[in-house]
């Protein structure tokens, strides 16, 4: 027979369990998955928490410099104590890396090979290495231009890897392709649309099995796709961005939920924030899903139309960069333009927001940082920043740093 | 059925690899034929997984030639995993402190029967721990099948003709320049050195030292409108007959013979059919080998193409516009002794853009490193052509 504890022992018991329980959820990677993919954990590009410095320079402000073996378009991310990047090298671009190094002291702490199996041609201007990696707290899934698939765990150590354009030698575009992984529930998208074999896939993120796969219209896109829908799993959809449309799907069996056929951007991508999705098309276009049925457009603005960086939205208000390098912020309920300033230079990578700081590192190196004011009506640069080399990445941004990464180094840009 | 010798090499290496690491190779052996058994769409992941995984438990630094051998005439995919292992094997031993097999490593690196990238993978790992390396070994590797390794050799000695010229010793530059063109497959190498010999007075013809190909038949334009030329069979697929007239998109049309000057042997089908879009064209050469060889068909177009060689196709690409670089797609296939016929299909689609007008090719055939293989009619090289002040051969 089974014997029954007093309460106050199984008061103990259970408080002692959910102790442990704590302590083990806040020591697995995935509680401190702090930017796990590209435009960080909510694809929002917006971070809470201690803020970066407003400047820095090589001897201010930098807690460490790291080289990298190879040039990439892709942003570092920051998983617990590991900052992932990736890169690529070689006179043809075929050699794909995937380095990790420690978030404190910036000491490499393993370093993996690959050779490309699929097309690695690409503009001069971009790379093989142009997605960013994503995490979902305890495997990396590193994603390159060749369409290469590589999942790793935070030690290193291989569990899996796809040619997908080893298994569809007509995908790929040799201008290059950029768009980044993500990763909901078991399953890792990877959106390869191009001119030849254009599809979507999702694999089994354990072990790289395809789950699906869905064609796509036979054009070049170079955006993202974006998880969006509501705050439980269940209810989460994957948004995918053509030229000539934005659609929605079933993360688990990749079927199509709606459509919006209309022009879209085909680099910068969308963002999902409360059940509105905030389309890159026609300027940017506010999108409300309904069930069963096609979309309500809450409003256009053909007025913000993006550049090669994506929008990001926080406070209801939404910041986009166009390819002049003007910084617009916009009422996020109807669109309404509320300023604008130019920042200097071409921006390739997405701004982030932490606080009420946007940080904008243009594609020459120089770091931006707009201070937003309380009411959000007006936007002022309060500190201007160098750093040698060719920018393309967004940066990352975990516990008051920023992570960024040239065609040769990643620092990590903290306070001291 | 018979097993081809590179796979016999690495079931030879495995077994001897490392000398006392017989017995622990006998362990890694299973693990390897996971690895090597990887495919097409996730195909043998779970168990590659796992295998991975053991062979990290028990493989170590002696038994890396052993790992490194399996790559011989192993899959791309199964190249990676074994890469992988490699690189975590060797990462972990010398992040404890431990000295790699430098020997057996070099023995694996000076048999050039294994496969060129492991063989790289080889040398990256005794330069690691060697900083000998360099010096003692690359020298040796100017005519390497690895392309990476031949490509270090060449730049060494472009360095030492750089430094000759300097010097003032043009006799010294000039024989080292000479030497690393003949050795150079790299584009940014050759070009780099034939402009150095043009300003040595010694200019390099270098459609001729790529083999581009120039004299061309050419017909067209049939219809691509809609794009459904890329994939309609016109009459030149069926059977090419220099003599025959065919009904194209404005009218009849007849084969006609096409010389290119330009400097990287372009063929401009603008100015040699007139401009059209929504066109297709074909290009026609009669290509005489001296043997019968692996050849390799290079093509760098903006549009979409289909390449084939002896009535076989050997490569297609429905892409418009996306890049125009050399050597941009690869047939891979076997010349015959004597006569061949290569036939290209080049498809312009009707873009509006300006960037978008280019209805154009470039295309040689070479080896798989890349060196031309010359039809044995071609005419010698014309130096007159790349004087110093010419464009050399680009892209």
């Amino acid at each position: 027979m089974r014997q029954v504890k007093p309460l106050r022992n199984q008061r103990r018991s259970i408080v002692l369990a959910l102790t442990a329980l704590t302590i083990a959820w806040l020591a697995t990677p995935s509680a401190l998955a702090d930017w796990p993919q590209f435009r960080g954990p909510q694809s929002n590009s917006v971070a809470t928490g201690q803020q970066p410095p407003a400047t820095w320079s090589e001897s201010e402000n930098i807690a460490w410099r790291a080289d990298l073996p190879g040039r990439g378009p892709s942003s570092p991310i920051v998983v617990g104590d590991r900052v992932i990047v990736t890169s690529s090298s070689g006179v043809k671009q075929n050699r794909l890396h995937v380095l990790c190094f420690d978030a404190d002291s910036g000491k490499q702490l393993w370093h993996r090979q690959f050779w490309a199996t699929g097309r690695t041609l690409s503009h001069p201007s971009s790379a093989n290495a142009a997605p960013t990696p994503a995490s979902d707290g305890q495997l990396i899934f590193a994603f390159y231009s060749s369409n290469d698939l590589i999942c790793l765990d935070l030690e290193g150590n291989l569990k899996w890897l796809r040619g997908l354009a080893y298994d569809f030698p007509h995908a790929g575009n040799d201008v290059g392709m950029s768009s980044s992984p993500i990763v909901i529930g078991n399953v890792v998208v990877a959106q390869v649309e191009c001119q030849g074999d254009s599809f979507v896939t999702g694999v089994d993120k354990q072990t790289g099995e395809p789950l699906w796969r869905i064609e796509r219209p036979h054009e070049a896109s170079w955006a993202s796709p974006v998880v969006a829908g509501g705050a439980k799993d269940q209810d989460a959809f994957v948004l995918l961005q053509s030229p000539s449309q934005l659609t929605a799907h079933d993360p688990v069996s990749g079927q199509l939920l709606w459509s919006y056929d209309e022009s879209c951007d085909g680099i910068s991508s969308s963002v999902s924030l409360d059940g509105v999705i905030y389309a890159a098309s026609q300027g940017t276009t506010a999108l409300r899903p309904k069930s069963g049925g096609p979309v309500d457009v809450l409003w256009n603005e053909s007025r913000l139309k993006p550049g090669a960086a994506s929008m990001l939205i926080a406070d209801g208000r939404i910041y986009q960069i166009n390819r002049a390098g003007v910084l617009s912020c916009a009422q996020a309920t109807d669109g309404k333009i509320l300023w604008r300033t130019r920042l200097e230079g071409e921006f390739w990578g997405t701004p982030i927001l932490v606080g009420n700081r946007l940080y904008a590192i243009s594609q020459d190196g120089k770091g931006q940082v707009v201070e937003i004011s309380a009411d959000g009506s007006e936007g002022k640069v309060i500190g201007t920043s160098q750093l040698e080399g060719t920018f393309q990445c967004s940066p990352a941004v975990a516990d008051g740093a920023l992570y960024v990464r040239s065609d040769n180094h990643l620092w990590k840009i903290a306070a001291p | 059925m018979h097993r081809r010798p590179k796979q016999m090499l690495w079931i030879v290496a495995w077994l001897v690899a490392g000398g006392s690491a017989l017995a622990q190779s006998n362990d890694l052996a299973p693990s390897l034929d996971v690895l090597r058994n990887v495919g097409r769409e996730g195909a043998g992941n779970r168990q590659a997984s796992a295998a991975w995984s053991q062979l990290m438990s028990y493989a170590d630094a002696d038994q890396l030639p052993t790992i490194l051998a399996a790559m011989d005439e192993a899959n791309p995919l199964a190249v990676n995993w074994l890469r992988a292992a490699v690189d975590a094997v060797a990462e972990k031993h010398v992040q404890n402190g431990g000295t790699l097999p430098t020997d057996a490593l070099e023995s694996f690196l000076e048999d050039k029967r294994h496969d060129p990238r492991a063989r790289r993978l080889a040398y990256e790992w005794i330069a690691r721990t060697d900083p000998s390396a360099p010096d003692r070994l690359i020298p040796q590797m100017l005519d390497d099948p690895s392309i990476e390794l031949r490509r270090d050799a060449v730049a060494r000695v472009i360095a030492e003709a750089e430094q000759a010229a300097s010097d003032e010793q043009p006799a010294a530059a000039l024989a080292a320049y000479r030497k690393a063109l003949g050795a150079a497959r790299d584009l940014d190498q050759v070009k780099l050195v034939a402009e150095a010999l043009a300003k040595l007075d010694q200019p390099v013809d270098l459609n001729h030292h790529f083999g581009f190909v120039e004299n061309w038949r050419l017909v067209g334009p049939f219809s691509n409108v809609g794009g459904i030329g890329f994939d309609t069979a016109y009459p030149p697929e069926k059977r090419v007959d220099f003599s025959a007239e065919y009904t194209g998109s404005d009218g009849p049309l007849r084969w006609i013979e096409h010389h290119t000057d330009d400097p990287a042997g372009h063929v401009d089908l603008n100015k040699a059919l007139g401009k059209h879009m929504g066109a297709v064209a074909y290009a026609a050469v009669e290509f005489h080998s001296a043997r019968r060889q692996p050849a390799e068909l290079r093509l760098g177009s903006p549009n979409a193409i289909k390449i084939w060689l002896n009535g076989q196709l050997l490569a297609t690409a429905q892409a418009y516009h996306a890049n125009n670089v050399m050597d941009q797609y690869v047939g891979r296939g076997e010349l015959v002794e004597g006569r061949n016929l290569i036939l290209l299909k080049i498809c312009q689609n009707e873009q509006t853009e300006d960037w978008a007008q280019d209805w154009k090719f470039q295309f040689r055939v070479c080896d798989a490193l890349g060196k031309a293989i010359l039809d044995v009619n071609r005419a010698p090289p014309n130096v007159a052509r790349n004087k110093p002040n010419d464009k050399p051969a680009t892209e």
